[in-house]
């Protein structure tokens, strides 16, 4: 039996695994980053639009701060987030995209003077202030109120994912590529690290660790079409699941974006919109403005994603052989700015559409995109359930996201996780020796090797593609973008078929080192059980949040609502997971819950949400002099390193 | 997109180096195309209705990630954005990249020589001060216009066609490769990097170097995201040959 011994164990080479990895290894810990592929091949490669962080440098977010950035985090969440994690977030992430900027990253930065954009359909000329030149700029995304992405041309994720991994490279931090963790390693409620595959002999290792970090990403790929890479198949979520321990929270929160090209699902970014792109229905008509007269376009990503699809509805998408269809334009932009700030979009356009997206409208639909829910962890990124396991970036659920997150805060959070969560792993690490017996050990990995033998004996039995298919159909048609009390019970029972024919899969091509049948095998009745998650908490929830909307139950419903859907699975051969409920305490929050703004307000409100109101002006009223900081802390203390405590300075407010 | 169908033939590359006794050879198949296809989708068509041993590389399928580099008649190019409707007689012929190690198939281990690549070349921000950086404060500033010029040469994808279409490379196994120079030239150019020009020199000084380069340009006629080579690979030459 192989082992490999380290102190942290990180699961996952994009940018949050990464960070983790770098908070460790600075500690001094020992520190291995295992991925599927090469670090820089990440999905985070593929964010194009940018990073939120509150600099205030442009003009356009001149008096942004914290704050705003809070409010905003939470509406968007439909205040499904945890608000303390939002808080940190907002804290920390200037001081990440500026510890960025020193690593190398190459921001877009401000150009004093004026210049061109269009906002709302019109050319305008904005000015630059001289003092912010040579700053970090940012760009206009949905559902902030202030400029506030900032970016680099459209390639954040790529510059953000090589800054971080040639970080990682300097330090030394291996990265084994081309491995699989398959399961996880446990005992007496404490986790110890992964059985691992390697993708290309097929040997299975035991890695073995005191602090275990799962960052594999989102699970985007159990549906048919989705702006995910094919690796984002949510295997990191399954591992944790199948331990019975350990919880998922809010899976079937699932954000799907407005703008992926039809019919082959890339994504073009929210940056379209954000520097002035309009959506467009088959007369050549833009209707946003009649759904949402105040944020048109720049409404958040789950309420434009729902428009265009009722727009469709009504019978004004352009039908075409993959059904219908509205339209992106950003010729309005103009050459010079497409070609610079939009050129990963106009590639995209030239090479998988044939058009040129200065001269043409750009097909699009709404298309999934986004995984809010995941590994539930405690603000510190631990799992509550299973000691020793951390999660961070798109595969948590830290949840500053709620039930929808804004553009622009994934990749944030991915770094500021990062850095918050690698922080208390090497605390971990510190605190805690390697206690696992080799029995242990040994148990997990000859489970592991016996399910891999069966799988290679087996004369007949089920094909794994065609069971993938049949899963990420169901997904496309029953849980998708509206969801209804009558087409989620048909996907619980569906996938429940599902489930008992995965357990029957055989493989054509027999053999144990590297063979891509066998990795989906292995894969597909783990993702199956993810989509049970989604498929049975969305059928459970019977209210509309964020990303979740329910026809049967449009409306929010605090009063029985207001709560995380926690997900295990502790019995293997169960064909549901269990679902318990943690409820959001609305007498902790610092914005208590209230409209978003969008369409008619049908909330359905908690009691508890007047009386929090009532507290927080009278908290506000014996503080007089309170400045925000004081008011923050008497609001929401939060839990957050040392490191990251301090005030962050801007221009022109210096540190106020 | 025409909407007739038409089958096409793939001859593609097959070798299993962890299988015994396998050798390689070229095997056929043939796809119904459908409109809007690309390599990437009859790839995987052939996997899951023909032959599920079939080993090639995606992530991204947008031609972000630089994973599928592979050579498709005869051009080092990003397999996922080529469209079939591109091959005007339906025959398309896949070879693995070469210049890389050998997984299987139509899959290469790009990652381990780019991570050697990045080692080499010590891919990172050189200064001292760079983890002291007080980022509380504001961020030191940069002009616009070189934040700009460093991100042209920070998109490179790290695909590996233009070490494939190398002739240098061929010759002198341990040639940087127009991928190294420009990762070099992308630090040479950042204000943040503190290096000298003799600490450059020291890394691609030589013959393996920036003037073992024969000019042939392979490179630059390859690079799916138009860097630019020949100007920059005779920056950083007419920058070293001042040091000697
Ligand atoms: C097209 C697109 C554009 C986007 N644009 C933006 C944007 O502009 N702004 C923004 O804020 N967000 C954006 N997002 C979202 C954001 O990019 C992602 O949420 C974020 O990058 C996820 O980072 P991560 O580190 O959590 O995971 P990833 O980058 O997905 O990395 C996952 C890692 O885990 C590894 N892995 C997975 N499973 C296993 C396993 N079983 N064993 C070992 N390793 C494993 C993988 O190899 C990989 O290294 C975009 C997303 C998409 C799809
Ligand atoms: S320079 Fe161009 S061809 Fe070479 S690895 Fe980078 S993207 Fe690929
Ligand atoms: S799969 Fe990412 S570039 Fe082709």
């Amino acid at each position: 039996m192989k082992i490999i011994y380290t102190d942290s164990l990180v699961i996952g080479g994009g940018l949050a695994g990464l960070r983790v990895a770098i908070a460790s290894m600075q500690r001094g810990y020992d520190t291995i980053v295992l991925s599927l592929v090469p670090a820089k091949r990440s999905h985070s490669a593929a964010a194009q639009g940018g990073m939120q962080a509150s600099l205030g440098a442009t003009i356009k977010g001149d008096g942004d701060d914290e704050e705003v950035h809070f409010g905003d985090t939470v509406r968007g969440s439909d205040w499904g987030c945890d608000q303390d994690v939002a808080r940190m977030f907002v804290n920390t992430s200037p001081k990440a995209i500026r510890q960025l900027s020193a690593w190398g990253v190459p921001w877009s930065r401000v150009r004093a003077g004026d210049r061109e954009v269009v906002i709302n359909g019109e050319k305008v000329t904005i000015t630059e202030k001289q003092e912010a030149h040579g700053l970090i700029t940012a760009r206009d995304f949905g559902g902030t109120k202030k400029w506030r992405t900032c970016y680099t041309s459209d390639g954040a994720g790529h510059t953000m994912l090589y800054t971080m991994d040639n970080k990682a490279i300097q330090m030394g931090i291996p990265v084994h590529e081309r491995k699989e963790a398959i399961a996880l390693i446990h005992e007496d409620g404490v986790c110890y690290g992964a059985i691992v595959r390697d993708l290309i002999t097929g040997e299975l290792i035991a890695y073995v660790a005191k602090a275990t970090t799962i960052a594999t990403g989102g699970y985007g790929r159990l549906y048919a079409i989705s702006t995910n890479a094919v690796i984002s198949e949510g295997i990191g979520n399954a591992i944790a699941l199948e331990t019975g321990i350990a919880t998922l929270g809010n899976m079937e929160a699932v954000q799907f974006h407005p703008t992926a090209i039809v019919p082959v699902g890339i994504l073009t970014t929210e940056g379209c919109r954000g520097d002035g792109g309009l959506l467009l229905d088959k007369d050549g008509y833009r209707f946003m403005p009649d759904y949402e007269p105040d944020k048109k376009e720049l409404a958040s990503r789950d309420v434009v994603s729902r428009r265009m699809t009722e727009h469709m509805r009504k019978g004004k998408g352009t039908p075409s052989r993959y059904g219908d269809h509205l339209w992106l334009d950003i010729t309005l932009l103009g050459r010079k700015h497409i070609e610079k700030n939009l050129r990963e979009v106009k590639e995209i356009c030239e090479y998988f559409l044939g058009i040129d997206p200065v001269e043409e409208y750009i097909p699009v639909r709404p298309t999934q995109h986004y995984s809010m829910g995941g590994i539930r962890t405690k603000p510190t990124g631990e799992s509550p359930t299973l000691k020793g396991l951390f999660s961070a970036g798109e595969a948590a659920c830290w949840d500053m996201h709620g039930f929808n997150r804004l553009g622009g805060n994934s990749v944030a959070e991915t770094v500021v996780a990062g850095m918050i969560v690698g922080e208390y792993v090497a605390d971990y690490c510190a605190e805690n020796a390697l206690n696992v017996s080799t029995s242990t050990i040994q148990d997990f990995m000859k489970r592991e090797e016996k399910k891999i033998t069966d799988l290679l004996v087996r004369d007949f039995g089920e094909n794994p593609f065609r069971l993938k298919a049949e899963m990420q159909k169901i997904m496309m048609d029953k849980v998708g973008i509206f969801r209804n009390g009558e087409d989620l019970e048909q996907a619980v029972e569906e996938l429940k078929v599902l489930n008992q024919r995965a357990k029957r899969i055989a493989l054509r091509n027999r053999i144990s080192s590297s063979n891509p049948e066998l990795v989906e095998a292995i894969r597909v009745p783990k993702m199956i059980k993810l989509a049970q998650c989604v498929a049975y908490g969305a059928m459970l929830r019977t209210e509309s949040r964020g990303a979740h909307a329910r026809e049967d139950y449009p409306e929010r419903n605090d009063r029985d609502w207001l709560k995380r859907t926690l997900t295990t699975w502790k019995d293997d051969s169960a064909d549901l997971p269990e679902l318990t409920y943690e409820d959001l305490n609305i007498m902790k929050m610092e914005l208590p819950p209230a409209s978003r703004g969008y369409g008619v307000d049908n909330t359905v409100h908690h009691p508890d949400t007047p009386k929090r109101e009532q507290e927080i002006e009278e908290i506000k009223k014996a503080n007089p002099g309170a400045d925000r900081f004081e008011l923050q802390q008497l609001l929401n203390p939060i839990p957050i390193p040392e490191k990251f405590k301090g005030k962050n300075e801007r221009i022109g407010r210096g540190f106020k | 997109m025409s909407d007739q169908e038409r089958v096409l033939k793939f001859q593609i590359f097959r070798y299993n180096p962890q299988k015994q006794g396998d050798k390689p050879r070229m095997v056929t198949y043939e796809v119904t195309e459908a409109p809007g296809m690309t390599i990437f989708i009859a790839l995987n068509d052939i996997r899951e209705q023909q032959d599920p041993s079939l080993q090639f590389d995606f992530v991204c399928r947008a031609g972000i990630c630089g994973s599928c580099a592979m050579v498709v008649n005869g051009q080092p190019t990003l397999a996922c954005r080529t469209m079939t409707s591109t091959f005007e007689d339906g025959e398309i012929k896949l070879l693995p990249l070469p210049g890389f190690e050998l997984i299987g198939d139509l899959s290469v281990n790009t990652g381990k020589f780019m991570r050697a690549m990045s080692e080499r070349v010590e891919s990172w921000i050189h200064d001292k001060n760079a983890d002291e950086v007080n980022f509380e404060k504001l961020e030191e500033r940069m002009d616009p216009d070189v934040a700009d010029e460093i991100y042209e040469l920070e998109r490179c994808v790290e695909c590996g066609a233009c070490v494939s279409a190398c002739a240098t490379k061929r010759m002198r196994p341990d040639f940087l490769s127009a991928v190294g120079f420009m990762r070099l030239a992308r630090f040479a150019m950042d204000p943040r990097d503190k290096r000298s020009d003799e600490e450059f020199y020291e890394i691609m000084g030589d013959d393996d170097g920036v003037f073992g380069c024969m000019t042939l340009l392979g490179c630059e006629d390859y690079c799916p995201k138009d860097l630019p080579h020949q100007t920059q690979i005779a920056y950083l030459r007419r920058k070293m040959a001042l040091i000697k």
